[in-house]
Order: structure tokens, then C-alpha cells, then sequence
């Protein structure tokens, strides 16, 4: 098929394209420069064009969801949405925990195209994959929780960097993973015996290893094997007043390992959900907010991007990997708890939460979010996020890009919604930053798409993958800075004109009129299959000791991941695609 | 003494049993022929199930006649007819699914969305009342190999395991070395709650009988008493009061501690006030040392179904369609309340046997309305239902997901070929979709 999407208004950062009105062809599911006589021209004269949405960190698939809708049928209920006879889309439910079809629906419909799952404990991807059968329209890469796994705690206590380099290798092959997360390393182990550490150099209690440690040795890891991504990391301390300085010494940890020079990233370690690891302070009473340094280091270096989990004043459901903050949130809110254990491989919790435009802490916390949005100059070092839908959930990025490309608006808030905490204990008063169009396309698109080190997309650039979306917005005639256009501007980026992806029309005019299924994108590591196999062979007696499964029935096979994209990437980081 | 089977002429290893919850996934099967002869590994449950499997099988549809005996027909008909049943029934249910895969599920459920039906699972009449306490207070759960591994204090309460998921105690808690318990049984410290002396009971450090029906009463002492609060009385629920602290002691100091509990906590007098208490004990425990728990799921894809339903409606079980989108309220939209109102017009049961399972009132109504039976064997369903559509057994003649106690996802494997005139659930109820969907579109235009 082929298409012509004519005089749009194009912000594509990546070929430094910054609202030229411009035509953009399409063959097949590729962007081209030029088309038959027979294409299809979409006149979409003066509206705004951009690549296809990448959100690089939200939880939509895996044992942790299931908990949560199972737990709180209080939040489908919140979601309810019958199917329309002029929608080829079902019923949606759910709000901050959607079920999976409504969780592909919603994300297509604001014009995005792929999404990471970011937590995936291996014994579970089969879940996880099973998941992603339901979701329809995207392209999912997941993200494989190692920062708690016994081989690996065994492999950094005794300084095997060669044997952890296969195992991350193999155990990518295992859960179809696409690239390494670590979440609150070691505190997560030592919560198998209802304790945490504290800070990065605290040593878990069994096997003595520290939170710096794991971070050094998988980063290395990771560069050595030359995955697409850096590692994704979930650092020690989240939440807790005064744990800036856990994450300032987190981004120096990693700073003199070297990029591998054969990945197209800049950084070695993506650091995620930044707000919530910026707080100064000993308690909740005397919390400040610790963005300040973090931005000042930020800008100062270059080994390291981060994303928001920006908190935008809903009741939602808090759920990570991070288990024993959990149970320290059920403590202080007495709301109900899950938890969910896994054994080798990491913890997990999960706590609904309210945040609210009246609580202080709530307030602190969705200001300093916005204090990263506007104090880290290089909008290529960050990413729009919620941690959905941990901060609030992800419907919720086009209400804080109205807020991020409207100082009126923000103004207005701190002036006559929000709990003066936002202003007494912040800086967030002191900035005057708005968002340009193509500051969001980079925070929204290109910048997550480099940062994950999936090139085909973020861009617009001929052979780029066509997965484009258009909204209904007149980019000449509208001015996003003022107060009074802020919901028609979230009501525009909630329901695109078009959304396309792979070359096919998956929305028109806020309605959905295709599905298709969802794409599983993993990273295959070709050139340690015998050092693989020699690993396995020697550690499968302990694998049938610690785990409860068989290890010959512990990989996603085929059956869970069609269709698939699989990246193969020769050990040390040159890859082509193979679908 | 049994002599071991020599008599096989293939081995096919680490296949997933389809019996419980357990969904022990070490068993070899011994083929002869295309035939299980022999099952190495499973329990005398298990394997009796795996083996046994051509006795009372169903084989070709059925559909009853004038004379109300079931008389063999082809799979058009038969489908053709409970398609168009369905199709005309204004409050049809779907029942079943604990012993069928995930894939075979999903096909259910969107069979549900496009016929307004009320699906629903046997958790309905199990623990579908735990599943009301999680969503009251909260769900701490873990994998089985965290008590494998960490576990010195185990707690049964109101489920006998050695007898209903023989190997739960052997392959996954207390017998087997943990990586923190090297030696087995000896590091841990059993104790089971129970009104009954049960196996379980016997093979326990400690045996706590308590009354029957008063869990709730026992379970609210033992957080008065982590609380440091005195309890005036000598004995509660039939316990003195001296035991309770002994054990409030001991599941305070445990340095991992794990509580498993059947239907004899979710189904006694104060039912899912039952379950609320006792997570709210794991949740206080949590204070002074690691405490998680887990309900024993029954079938061996039971917990699939709550998953599926979750992930695809949002709900656990018990899912109305009748007004298109998903509703679910306990009551209203269960089973057996809407039988016991006489309100379905339709009944379809896949991978169960109501007419083991439900209460006869309930059983009454079924002979009054259309039924249908999805299933590989002979039952008491069987003898109220008006087509019997003859399936295969996954895990055995079918691969597919199932999901453990636990939540821990298993590819169930196809080991033999199934009976020539039988058909997967996930086919046969594919087959019914398209009928339906005909049905529906043909009206429609």
C-alpha cells in the first residue's frame, strides 16, 4: 500500500525537521521519497505530524498487572467504556490498571506505536508474552529483571564477569527479553526476609553483595555484549526523603565504564522514573526536593539519560519490583497491600495511590517531576513518563505536555490549585521553560527511541519504519502556551487524527479502524552459544535445586511470541533485524 | 509390592501434570502404541488420571433425541445446534474452564462478549470467596520456591494437601532441600489448623484442632494476640489460649514464614471474612518477620481462568456480557445465585462437571433449560445434557498454557494423538464462534 500524507506540519528531530509543512510518502511499511501515481493522498494540510509515539518505560503486561486488576475491581469499574457500532474496538475497562485490549486501544489511539514493558521476571515472560497476545496495535520490547537474580548475585560476588555475560545472554534467549533492568538491587533479594538495603553500598544480608556492585558489573555487561539499550535502572531508596544522594552516587558509579563504540545510544545507563529518587530531607515532615543537583549532573555529563514518572493527581495503582517500599507505603497508608514473591528472581508490591492536588507530599512530588522537565537543558537526556501507572497513567502524558508547553497554565496551578508545598519546597517556581513542538516530539518520540537503540523509528528519515501520527491540531492557528487552549490541546493528543504504524491506517479521526497484533521485540545474541551451553550444563543442577520448575520448561517458546521481531545483535554490537 | 512397567517403547520427560494446582512438571509418560502405559514421578491422583483415560471417554457428539436419549450425531449438527441455542437464549452461561488451557479460555470469553453470556469458573464455589477477601484487604502471595528455598515455618490451614495435591508437601514446601534449608523437613517447623486430623495433620509438627466454623473467631485471637493484647478467656474456638500464644511466638520469630489455605477457611461460616482476617494476620506478621500465603487452587488451570478473565475483562470471575461490556458482582452474577433465581435460559460446561459440583437446587434448574457438555468423560453432566460436544485432554492429546497455584505460567505439551472423532476445546469452541458470529451477522443485515 502506499500513501501520501500531504502539507502536514513535521517535527521530526532526528533530521533536524522543526515544523516545515511537508509531504511524507509511504510504501509499504516503510517511509520512501517517492511514490507511484496510485498512492493514496491523505490531505492532512496545516495538522501536526510527528513519528509514531515510543514510551520507553510502562507496565502494561506480566504478573504484577494481573495482580492489580485482580486486587482492585474497584479501578475497571472507573473504566468502563461499551464498544460503538462505528468502532472496530471493543469495550474498554479500566483506569489505571486497563485490561490489555483497552491498554492497545488507548496507547494507538494517542498515537503510539511502541511501548516497553519495563519489569519482566523471567520464570513469569511467559505470562508476560501471553499478555502481549491480548494487547493489539503496538510494539512491545520487555525489559528482563536481573538486579535481584541469585546466579547473577553469585557471578558479582565472586567476580565471574565472563559467566555473567553468558547468563544475560542466555536468559535473553530465555524470556525473549530485549534488554536488562535492575530495580532496587539487592534491597529486593533481601526483602525474601522482609528487609531492604539502605543505599547503594549496604550489603544484602546472604550473599554480602551491594547495589553498586550489581549496577557496575551489569552495566558492564551489558556494554560487552553491545545490546541496543543501556541498562535500565530502578536505583536503591525509592521514595525515601533524602535519597538524592543514593542516585547521585548511582549516576556516578557507572561513569568510567566506556560505551560500547558500536551502539548508537549515547548513554551506558538509563536511569528511570527520576522523580521519585530526587527527595531531600530525613522524613515526610521535612522533605525537600532534591532535583536541583541531580539536573545540575545531568547536565554536566553524558553517560547517563533518565525519564520522568511524572505524577499527575489521580488514584492509581503503584506496583514495582521494589517490594519492600511497598510494604513501607502499606505501612504508611494502610491501604491494601499485594505482594508477590518470585523465587530466584526478584519481589514485587503493589499499593493503590492517591495523589492528590491537596496533599503536600503529593504536590512535592508532581513538582519535582516538572522541575526535571524544565531544568535538564537537552531535551534528548529525557523522556515523558508516568512509570504508568505508577505516577498516574500513561492517558495521562498529553494533560502534562498541556502543562510543560504552557507556563500560564503552570503558573495557574501553583497559584490557585496546588498545595503551596510545590512552591515552598521546591524551584520549580523559579523556571519559565515552555515546551516547543519539537522539544515534545524529541521527549515523546525520538529521544526514547535512540535511548532504547531502536533506530527504525523516533524519525521520519527515509527507510525509517512508517509509524507516524497526526493530530488534529492547526499548528499555525493554535497556541499550545495559552491556559485557555490546555484541554483542547489534551483532548487532541488523546484522540489522534491518524495513528500509523508498519504503513497501515490503525486510527482515523479518533476511532480505531484496524487491529493488528502486537509485535514481541527481543534481543538475540549470536556468538556465545557454546560458552551458553557449557554455563547451562554446569548450573542446571542448581537451577533444578533453586527453582520449582524444570529448567527445559522454564523458556518462552514460539508459541507465545508471534509475531515477532528479532533483534540479532553479534556479541560485542553490530545487529540487523530479522522478523 | 507393583512391578515397575518395562513394557514401553518411548519415554516423553518433563511433561506438566493436569490433575491440581501442583502442576508438577517433571512427570515422564511411557508410550506404547500411541497409549500412556505407564507415568513416572506423578501421584497415585495424577497419574491415575493421566493413565485411566480412555474409561467412560466420549467420543463423537451427542445430541438427545425425542426420546431423550443421547444418540450419536455429526460435529455440524451438534455444533450447528448449540450454536443456534446459544445464539436465541437471553441468559445463557458459560461454566467450566479449570481444566482447559489458556488459549482454549480466550476462545470462551470472546465467545461470551458476542453472546452477552455470563462466563464463569469453578472458583465461583471454591475460592472465589478468597479472591472477595483479596479484593477486600490486599493479596500477599509468593512462588512455591520461595518456601522451597527460604521457609523454616509452615502453616496449613483448613486443606489437606497429602491427600488432595499429594505432592505439594514433597516436590514444594517442606520435604525438598531449600538453597536456605539444606536439610529438607528438618529446617522447618510444620504446623496444620484444622477442625479434622487429617494426613496432613499427621505428618505435622503440631496439630491445632480447632471448632468447626469458627475460624473467624480463631483467626481474629491470634491478631489480637500478635498485637500484645490479652485475651480474658481460657480458650477460643476450642483452643486454649496458651496454644495460640505458643504459636503467635513461633510465627513471630520465623525468619520466613508461609501460610497455605483450602476451602475449609474459604467456605466455613464467615467465608471471605474468614480469608480477610487471615491476610490481615500475614500483613501484621510482616512486621516482625516475612510472612506470604497462598490459597490451594484446585484444578490444574483453575488460577489460568482468573488470570485470563482478568487480563481479557478485568474481572477475576463470574463476568456478565449481557449489556456488552464486562460487569461483575458476587450475587448477581455468579452461577449459582443466577440458577438458584432460575434466571439462564442456556448452559454450557466446559472442562466440569456441574452435576458433581453444584448444589441440587441448583442441578434442579439444569434440567429445565438447554444444556451443553464440553468434556473428554462421562459424568453425571453428561446424563442432564441435551448435546455433548466430546473433546481432548490438554497436557495429554493437546498442548496449551495452564497457570499453577501460584501463577507460574507452564506450557502444557501434546504427548499422544487424540481420539479420531474428538476435538481440542480451543476448536471446538473457535468453530462455535463462527456459527454464532454467522448467526449474529445474518440477523443483523
Amino acid at each position: 500500500m502506499e500513501y501520501v500524507l500531504k502539507n502536514g506540519i513535521v517535527y521530526d528531530p532526528k533530521n533536524n525537521i522543526d515544523g516545515e509543512q511537508m509531504d511524507i510518502f509511504i510504501k509499504d511499511n516503510k517511509i520512501v521519497d517517492k511514490v507511484s501515481n496510485n498512492a493514496k493522498i491523505l490531505d492532512i494540510t496545516g495538522k501536526l505530524v510527528m513519528p509514531g509515539g515510543v514510551d520507553l518505560h510502562s507496565h502494561i503486561a506480566g504478573p504484577k498487572l494481573s495482580i492489580g486488576r485482580l486486587y482492585r475491581p474497584e479501578d475497571i469499574r472507573r473504566g468502563i467504556k461499551p464498544a460503538t457500532k462505528n468502532d472496530i474496538s471493543g469495550f474498554e475497562a479500566g483506569f489505571s490498571l486497563p485490561t490489555c485490549p483497552t491498554i492497545g486501544y488507548r496507547y494507538t489511539k494517542m498515537g503510539y506505536t511502541t511501548v516497553t514493558e519495563a519489569a519482566v521476571p523471567p520464570l513469569e515472560a511467559k505470562h508476560a508474552h501471553e499478555e502481549i497476545n491480548s494487547i493489539p496495535n503496538l510494539d512491545i520490547p520487555t525489559l528482563t529483571l536481573f538486579g535481584n537474580n541469585w546466579f547473577m548475585l553469585k557471578y558479582v560476588k565472586e567476580n565471574r564477569l565472563d559467566d555473567l555475560t553468558y547468563f544475560i545472554s542466555k536468559w535473553l534467549k530465555l524470556a525473549k527479553g530485549y534488554g536488562i533492568k535492575i530495580v532496587n538491587p539487592c534491597g529486593s533479594e533481601a526483602w525474601g526476609w522482609g528487609k531492604n538495603v539502605d543505599g547503594l553500598d549496604d550489603p544484602e544480608p546472604h550473599w554480602g553483595v551491594t547495589g553498586r556492585e550489581v549496577i557496575t558489573s551489569l552495566t558492564k555487561v551489558n556494554e560487552r555484549l553491545g545490546l541496543p539499550h543501556s541498562v535500565h535502572v530502578h536505583t536503591n531508596d525509592l521514595g525515601h526523603p533524602g535519597n538524592y544522594l543514593t542516585t547521585l552516587e548511582t549516576f556516578d558509579c557507572v561513569k568510567d565504564i566506556k560505551k560500547n563504540k558500536n551502539v548508537d545510544r549515547n548513554q551506558v545507563m538509563h536511569c528511570t522514573h527520576i522523580q521519585f529518587h530526587a527527595y531531600k530531607g530525613t522524613s515526610w515532615r521535612d522533605v525537600s526536593s532534591g532535583a536541583t543537583e541531580l539536573i545540575n549532573y545531568i547536565n554536566k555529563n553524558e553517560h547517563l539519560t533518565c525519564d520522568i514518572g511524572q505524577i499527575t493527581f489521580d488514584e492509581t495503582t503503584t506496583m514495582t519490583a521494589d517490594a519492600p517500599m511497598e510494604y513501607d507505603l502499606f505501612r504508611l497508608t494502610g491501604l491494601k497491600w499485594a505482594n508477590k514473591d518470585i523465587e530466584v528472581e526478584t519481589s514485587s508490591g503493589l499499593i493503590p495511590s492517591i495523589y492528590s492536588k491537596h496533599a503536600p507530599v503529593s504536590v512535592l512530588q508532581w513538582a519535582v517531576g516538572l522541575e526535571f522537565f524544565m531544568g535538564v537543558k537537552n531535551p534528548w537526556k529525557i523522556v515523558l513518563t508516568t512509570d504508568s501507572p505508577n505516577a498516574g497513567p500513561f492517558i495521562r502524558y498529553p494533560k502534562i505536555i498541556s502543562w510543560i508547553m504552557s507556563q500560564e497554565k503552570l503558573q495557574d496551578m501553583l497559584d490557585n490549585e496546588v498545595h503551596n508545598w510545590a512552591t515552598k519546597r521546591t524551584d520549580l517556581g523559579t523556571y519559565d521553560r515552555e515546551y516547543s513542538w519539537n522539544d515534545i516530539a524529541i521527549i515523546t518520540r525520538a529521544s526514547p527511541a535512540k535511548i532504547l537503540g531502536l533506530n527504525d523509528r523516533g524519525h521520519l528519515g527515509v527507510g525509517a519504519k512508517a509509524d507516524i501520527s497526526v493530530y488534529d491540531i492547526d499548528v499555525d492557528n493554535f497556541d499550545p502556551t495559552l491556559k485557555s487552549n490546555s484541554e483542547t490541546l489534551e483532548n487532541k493528543l488523546l484522540n489522534s487524527m491518524y495513528t500509523i504504524k508498519d504503513g497501515e491506517i490503525l486510527v482515523k479521526d479518533g476511532n480505531i479502524v484496524k487491529l493488528v497484533k502486537s509485535n514481541h521485540i527481543w534481543c538475540n545474541i549470536n556468538g556465545l552459544e557454546k560458552e551458553e551451553e557449557q554455563l547451562i550444563n554446569r548450573i542446571k543442577p542448581e537451577f533444578n535445586k533453586y527453582y520449582t520448575i524444570k529448567y527445559e520448561n522454564y523458556g518462552v517458546n514460539d508459541h507465545y511470541i508471534k509475531p515477532e521481531t528479532r533483534l540479532n545483535i553479534n556479541y560485542g554490537g553490530v545487529s540487523n533485524e530479522n522478523n | 509390592m507393583e512391578t515397575p512397567i518395562t513394557d514401553y517403547d518411548e519415554e516423553v520427560k518433563n511433561c506438566s501434570c493436569s490433575y491440581c494446582g501442583n502442576n508438577c512438571d517433571d512427570i515422564t509418560y511411557l508410550l506404547k502404541n500411541n497409549n500412556i502405559v505407564g507415568v513416572r514421578h506423578a501421584c497415585r491422583i495424577g497419574a491415575s488420571k493421566i493413565i485411566n483415560d480412555q474409561d467412560q471417554r466420549l467420543l463423537n457428539p451427542m445430541v438427545r433425541n425425542e426420546e431423550g436419549l443421547l444418540e450419536e450425531t455429526t460435529w455440524d449438527e451438534a455444533l450447528d445446534k448449540t450454536a443456534k441455542l446459544l445464539y436465541e437464549s437471553t441468559r445463557p452461561v458459560l461454566y467450566g474452564w479449570g481444566e482447559t488451557s489458556v488459549e482454549a479460555i480466550k476462545k470462551g470469553i470472546k465467545i461470551a462478549e458476542l453472546s452477552g453470556s455470563v462466563i464463569d469458573n469453578q472458583s465461583t464455589i471454591c475460592h472465589g470467596s478468597t479472591i472477595q477477601a483479596f479484593q477486600n484487604v490486599g493479596h500477599p502471595v509468593m512462588t512455591l520456591g520461595e518456601v522451597k528455598n527460604r521457609a523454616d515455618v509452615i502453616i496449613y490451614v483448613g486443606t489437606n494437601p497429602m491427600d488432595d495435591h499429594p505432592r505439594h508437601l514433597s516436590r514444594y514446601t517442606t520435604f525438598p532441600e531449600g538453597f536456605f534449608r539444606r536439610n529438607g523437613r528438618n529446617d522447618r517447623t510444620v504446623i496444620t489448623l484444622d477442625p479434622k486430623f487429617t494426613n496432613t495433620a499427621k505428618v505435622s509438627d503440631e496439630w491445632i484442632q480447632f471448632n468447626m466454623n469458627e475460624d473467624y473467631l480463631l483467626f481474629n485471637a491470634l491478631r489480637t494476640i500478635l498485637r500484645g493484647e490479652t485475651i480474658e478467656e481460657n480458650e477460643i474456638a476450642g483452643v486454649p489460649v496458651e496454644q495460640l500464644n505458643k504459636l503467635i511466638n513461633i510465627m513471630k520469630n520465623a525468619e520466613y514464614g508461609a501460610l497455605f489455605f483450602g476451602l475449609g477457611v474459604s467456605q466455613t461460616l464467615a467465608k471471605q471474612k474468614n480469608v480477610d482476617v487471615l491476610i490481615q494476620l500475614i500483613e501484621d506478621l510482616n512486621r516482625y518477620s516475612k510472612w506470604s500465603m497462598l490459597p490451594m487452587r484446585g484444578f490444574f488451570n483453575v488460577s489460568g481462568f482468573n488470570i485470563a478473565l482478568t487480563s481479557e475483562t478485568g474481572y477475576p470471575y463470574g463476568v456478565d456480557f449481557s449489556r456488552g461490556y464486562p460487569r461483575f458482582m458476587v450475587g448477581e452474577t455468579t452461577t449459582i445465585d443466577l440458577l438458584n433465581r432460575r434466571e439462564p435460559d442456556f448452559f454450557m460446561a466446559i472442562s466440569a462437571d456441574p452435576g458433581v459440583q453444584f448444589p441440587g437446587y441448583s442441578i434442579q434448574h439444569l434440567t429445565q433449560i438447554p444444556t451443553v457438555q464440553i468434556d473428554t468423560h462421562w459424568g453425571p453432566y453428561t446424563e442432564l445434557s441435551d448435546i455433548v460436544l466430546p473433546s481432548t485432554r490438554v497436557g495429554v492429546e493437546t498442548e496449551g498454557t495452564a497457570y499453577r497455584m501460584d501463577s507460574i505460567p507452564l506450557f502444557m505439551k501434546k504427548v499422544i494423538d487424540k481420539p479420531e472423532n474428538c476435538h481440542s476445546d480451543e476448536w471446538i469452541l473457535t468453530e462455535l464462534y463462527k456459527r454464532v458470529e454467522t448467526l449474529k451477522n445474518g440477523d443483523e443485515n
